[in-house]
Formats: structure tokens, sequence, C-alpha cells
């Protein structure tokens, strides 16, 4: 046994690896969550401010983090809607425009349509090049990054952009965030310089780890990885259920997403005891026969 | 019979395994799979003058300049909108705009649609889309060759990374064409020329040639780095962006990360909360300082780490074990998320694994195969 284990083809391993993620998804787990103190806040944060308010919200992910950034993007999205919350939408990565224009028509416009028209509720400013550079420049001068949305029009002539001449003007910051450019720029070029603009964000979980140190003073909230996304889904479906009094269906991803993590993760931890195991043993044998390691 | 004969007699049964299943599925299913479905949605769209509310306050005045009074706005709005109903916003006499837009379906629509004569819940009609599908295929067997690196490296695997960089390329190339070159050189330089790709430039807000021009003479001494003689020209603009970058991060790293931080560090060892000593943010409080100091003391190597240095700096190493770990899981629950959402899409888009009907039978798997061979022969 112990001969075998030690030369166990690793693709028996991919393969136990893929079972255990596929299966959860035909055959879905049932959960319970109890949103973290984490989560809590990032909701707090956008529920807090008076319907109204105006939120810059910047999609700086890729198709490549789509699958853990997606849900999260969209429940806060979904939640700024309900507050009638006026948006300016914009990202940091390239495709991260087109990913945000999709997330505009798939659930704002969706479930709450009646209270956005463009250019009056919300302005997709899209994608600018200069990494870093777009938020130092946009946080004193918006025109100047930015001298027409992404349907041409000059900022002047937009009407939910009267008043703002920068992202000062902003009440909250919702960044997505999947690396550089991202979260830790906003909290260095933006948040740090002029702390009167709160911040919350939703990140990978690559990233999530770098970003604790900026809790609770510059970052106000933060949603980390496809667990800070379930909670997120939990607690705003909770409050702002579907017009049919249900889950609203595109904000159950992330839950979804959550069969597969326990079974993956249970394997993982079961591999790793069994590796160290399979070591030991190996090691432990090979003091007996005279060899030492 | 050697052991790499037995493995690939082993992996020769799972793959048969899984093309019986999903010929079982294709089978089983009344629309088979790996088909996109589309609807269409037409708006109309009105233009209307949107004329101040009564009593609207004028705006404030800027400097030197009396205060202005807000005028009429011309906007589009579509048809359905409850704003066309409002007292201040009358019609133009200009032709309405129809605008068509067409949506994917979700496979688990258009499957609850197939039975109701491809009508969807609200009436709206579901079509075959040929280019989805194509999208749908191809974006199925890019999956897979990519999944085939795990087998071990082969034609399938670098075909795909082959297509994947070029068309990363291709994409970025474009996107700074017309994100950098065209709205921050070419359009300063010569914004009339120019008003056919960036047609909503603010002609109040022109930027300075000069500011565009010495940029653009920049990204041309770059180009010298080619030449093996004119190599040096490169350096100048090097140093620029070198200089104007470690300083732009400076400042920020001194205001966001080091000061900061300080700042965050300073946390009280005993937190009441509503007038209670709160256990779970004291500990919080104490764990942080002591882990803050001794992974410090972990990387001071001015002194040697022997005595209470030694066992400080050793207490610094667990504490970075444990961010190590929290790291790893981190990022193993990214990895495994990305793993699931690329399954989803291979068994809900392409594959069409849904049941939403249970119409997974034996009856039907048997009626649907004989029906294709029929067909076939």
């Amino acid at each position: 046994m112990l001969a075998f284990l030690e030369k166990l083809d690793r693709r028996w391993v991919f393969l136990l690896m893929g079972l255990a993620v596929a299966i959860p998804i035909l055959f879905p787990l049932p959960f319970e969550y109890k949103p973290s103190a984490l989560a809590r806040s990032v909701f707090d944060e956008i529920d807090r401010l008076p319907d109204g308010s105006r939120v810059l919200f910047s999609f700086d992910y890729d198709p490549a983090t789509s699958g853990e950034l997606s849900p999260m993007a969209r429940a806060m999205l979904y939640h700024c809607g309900k507050k009638k919350h006026k948006l300016y939408v914009m990202a940091l990565f390239g495709p991260g425009k087109t990913l945000g224009s999709e997330a505009i028509q798939e659930i704002l416009l969706k479930y709450a349509g009646d209270d956005y028209t463009y250019g009056e509720d919300y302005v997709e400013l899209g994608y600018q090049t200069g990494n870093e550079g777009v938020i130092k420049v946009a946080v004193t001068d918006l025109p100047q990054m930015f001298p027409t949305d992404v349907r041409g029009t000059p900022l002047s002539k937009i009407p939910v952009l009267e008043g703002v001449e920068n992202f000062q003007a902003m009440d909250l910051l919702v960044a997505v965030s999947a690396g550089d450019p991202g979260s830790k720029q906003w909290i260095q070029y933006f948040i740090s310089a002029y702390p009167k603009t709160r911040m919350v964000t939703g990140t990978t979980g690559v990233q999530s780890v770098s970003l604790y140190p900026y809790i609770p003073n510059q970052l106000a909230g933060m949603l980390g990885a496809i667990k800070g996304a379930a909670e997120y889904e939990t607690i705003v479906n909770a409050k702002y259920p579907g017009p049919d009094g249900k889950p609203v269906p595109e904000l159950t991803e992330a839950q979804r997403r959550m069969g597969p993590q326990l079974t993956a993760h249970l394997l993982m931890v079961s591999l790793i005891v069994v590796g160290n195991v399979v070591y030991l043993m190996g090691r432990r044998k090979a003091h007996q026969s005279g060899g030492g390691r | 019979m050697s052991q790499s004969r037995k493995a690939t007699i082993g992996w020769l049964v799972v793959f048969i395994f899984g093309a019986v299943g999903l010929a079982w599925n294709a089978f089983s299913q009344p629309r088979g799979f790996g088909m996109r479905y589309v609807t269409d949605s037409t708006t109309t769209y009105y233009e209307v003058k949107v004329s101040p509310p009564i009593g609207s306050i004028p705006k404030k005045p800027k400097d030197g300049e009396g205060a202005v009074a807000p005028k009429d706005r011309l906007v589009w709005v579509s048809s359905d909108s409850p704003d066309l109903e409002k007292s201040n916003v009358t019609r133009t006499s200009a032709e309405p705009i129809s605008v068509t837009r067409t949506s994917s379906v979700p496979p688990i629509a258009a499957w609850a649609a197939a039975e109701n004569g491809g009508k969807g819940p609200t009436g709206a009609t579901y079509r075959f889309s040929v280019a989805d599908t194509i999208g749908v295929w191809i974006a199925a067997f890019f999956t897979l060759a990519i999944f085939s690196f795990l087998w071990g490296d082969n034609p399938v695997y670098k075909f795909a990374e082959s297509v994947v960089i070029g068309v990363s390329a291709a994409y970025w190339m474009v996107v700074a064409f017309w994100s950098t070159l065209v709205p921050k050189l070419a359009v300063p330089i010569a914004p009339i020329a120019m008003q056919w790709a960036v047609p909503g430039v603010d002609e109040e807000r022109k930027v300075s040639v000069v500011l565009a021009v010495i940029p653009a003479i920049l990204g041309v001494m770059l180009l010298f780095r080619l030449s093996s003689k004119l190599g040096w020209v490169s350096s100048w603009p090097l140093a620029f962006v070198v200089g104007t970058t470690a300083a732009i991060r400076l400042i920020a790293h001194v205001q966001a990360d080091f000061l900061a931080q300080i700042s965050n560090s300073m946390v009280p060892f005993v937190v009441s909360t509503n007038g209670r000593f709160d256990w779970g943010a004291s500990l919080g409080n104490v764990v942080l300082v002591t882990g803050l100091l001794s992974v410090i003391v972990y990387f001071f190597f001015s002194l040697e780490h022997k005595g209470a240095v030694g066992k400080v700096a050793r207490f610094g190493v667990w504490f970075l074990m444990i961010a190590f770990g929290a790291a790893f899981a981190f990022t193993v629950m990214g990895r495994i998320t990305l793993l699931s959402e690329r399954l989803e899409f291979l068994f809900n888009d392409w594959l069409w694994l849904i049941d939403p009907k249970g119409d997974h039978t034996v009856t039907t798997i048997v009626s649907n195969a004989a029906g294709l061979l029929a067909t076939v022969f």
C-alpha cells in the first residue's frame, strides 16, 4: 500500500479533484451562511448612505477572475440599485469596462431599471490606460483623465456629473479588484489622501491577505474571495429579495460555488494528511532499513 | 504488465467512461446539447425636450459671473419610460429611433421554452443562434485543450496556449491604439482631423499640443533601443519614467503604508464595548501588536538571533507561517472557484447537463439514440 501511494500517478489526484468539484455542481449542496463582520461592514457602508448618494464603482478585473469576482460585483451593484445611488462606473482593467456594462444591463437595469436613466442616474466612464496614474489624476481633475464617457459625450454635458469635478465628490468607492492596479492603488492614491470618501472592496482570494492591514481605518469593509461573495449574497437577498419575494436568481452564484469549495477543501486536507503520513512512514522505513535520509 | 501500460489502460477506461457519459447525455435530451439560443428585443426611443422643473434653483455662480439659470435639455428616452408622462417633458419633431438588442438565453430557459413553441415566460421568441453556438463550441474546445496539460504537455495544449498569447497581444495592441495613441496623442495634435474617431471631446478643455508632443518624442526615443549604436538615446526617456514612477510611488507608500500602518498599529490592549470589557477585541489587539513586534525582530539583522532576541524572532516565524498558511488557503479557494466556474460552463452552457424536468430517463435515451441512428443510416 505504501509503495502504491508513494508512486501514485499525480493524474489520479487531478481526477479526484475534478470529481470533488464537479459532483457538487451537478448535485448542489444546501448551505446555511452566517455572514462575517467584514461582509456585514460592506453591506452597512452601502446601506447607511442616504438614497441617491454618489458611488464610484470600479470594475478592476478581467474574465480570468470573473468566476470569483463577478458574483460579488453584481451583488454590490444590485444593492446600490436598490438604494438608488448615483453610479459612476469605470475600470482600471481593459476588459472590466465590458464586464461592468454587462452587469449594468443584466442586474441594475433589470431589477432597478425604473430608477435608472443613463446620464441622469448613472454613467459609464469606461477604461483609461495609465494604471495608478488614472487614479492620481482623476482624484483632482476627472475630465482631464476621462474627457468623455463611453458613448463619447463630454462629461460637462452629462447631468449626473454636474458638480462632480473629481473623485473627491464621491460618497463611497466600491472597487472590485483582481490585482494591480486595484484596491491597493485606490487606497494609496485616493483614500489615504482624501479619507472623507469611504471605501469598500471585493477581491480575489490571492489579494485578500495583502489588504487586511488597511481594515478598518483605510478600508471600511472587504469581501474576500468567493466566500465573501456568498455571504454578501445572503445579506442582500435577505433584505432586498427579488420581485417574487425569493432570492434574486442571479445573486445565488457564489452560494452555489461554495459546495465545490467544501468538497475540494476536504479532499485537499485529506491529501495533505495522507501525503505527510506516507512521507513519515517512508522515512521511518528508510531509517529501519539503515538507509537514512 | 508494465506500470506505464497499466496506467494507460486505466486512463483509457476513464476516458471511455467519460465519452459514454457524454453520449448518454446527448441522447437523453430532446434538444441535444451545445446549442445556443438568443432573443431579440426592440426598443423605440423618442427625442424629448426636458424643461427645468418649476422653481428650480439656479446653479451656484462661478467667480465673477452671475447665477446661471437652468436650461432646457434634449435627451432620448425609451417609449416605455415613465419620464414621457412628466409635465416638463415634451417630444420634439425628430424621427423616433428603433434599436434591436440581441441577448443570450440561458440553456435552462431555452430548454424550458422548447416545449412552449420556443416562447419564453414573457412571450419573447427564442431563436437558434449559429454564431453563439460556434462560440460555445470554440470556448469548450479551448477549455478542454488547456485542461489537457494535466495529462502532460501535448500539441493541443500548445496550440491553445499560442492562440491565447496571440489574441492577448492583438487585443492589447488595439486597446493601446484606441485608448492611448488616438485620444492622448492624435486628438491634442489634430483635434478637428480626429473628430471622426473621438467626436465628443469637449472643445472647452483643449490639451496643450506641447504636452502631447513631448511624451511622443520621449516615446520615439525609447525605440532607439533597437539600434546598437544609438541605444544610449533610450536611456533619457527611461530615466524620466523611472524617476517619476519612483517619486509617485514613494509618496503613496509613505503616506498609505508606512505612516498609516504605524497609526493603525497603535491600538489599546484593553477594549471596552458598551461599558463592558470586550475579550475578543482586546485579545485581537494583543495578538496584533505581539505579532507585529516579533516579526519586525525576525527581520532585524543588525543583532545576532541569539538569546532573547532569537526567541522573539522564533516566535515571529510562527506568525509568518500562519500568515503564509492563510495566504495559501485563500489562493486555493480562488483557484477552486475558477475551476468550478469552468466546469459550470462545460456542464451548463455546453453539455446541458441540467435536467430541470427530469427528462434523463432510460426511455428517452433509447428513443433518442434510435432516432439518431435512423437519421444517420
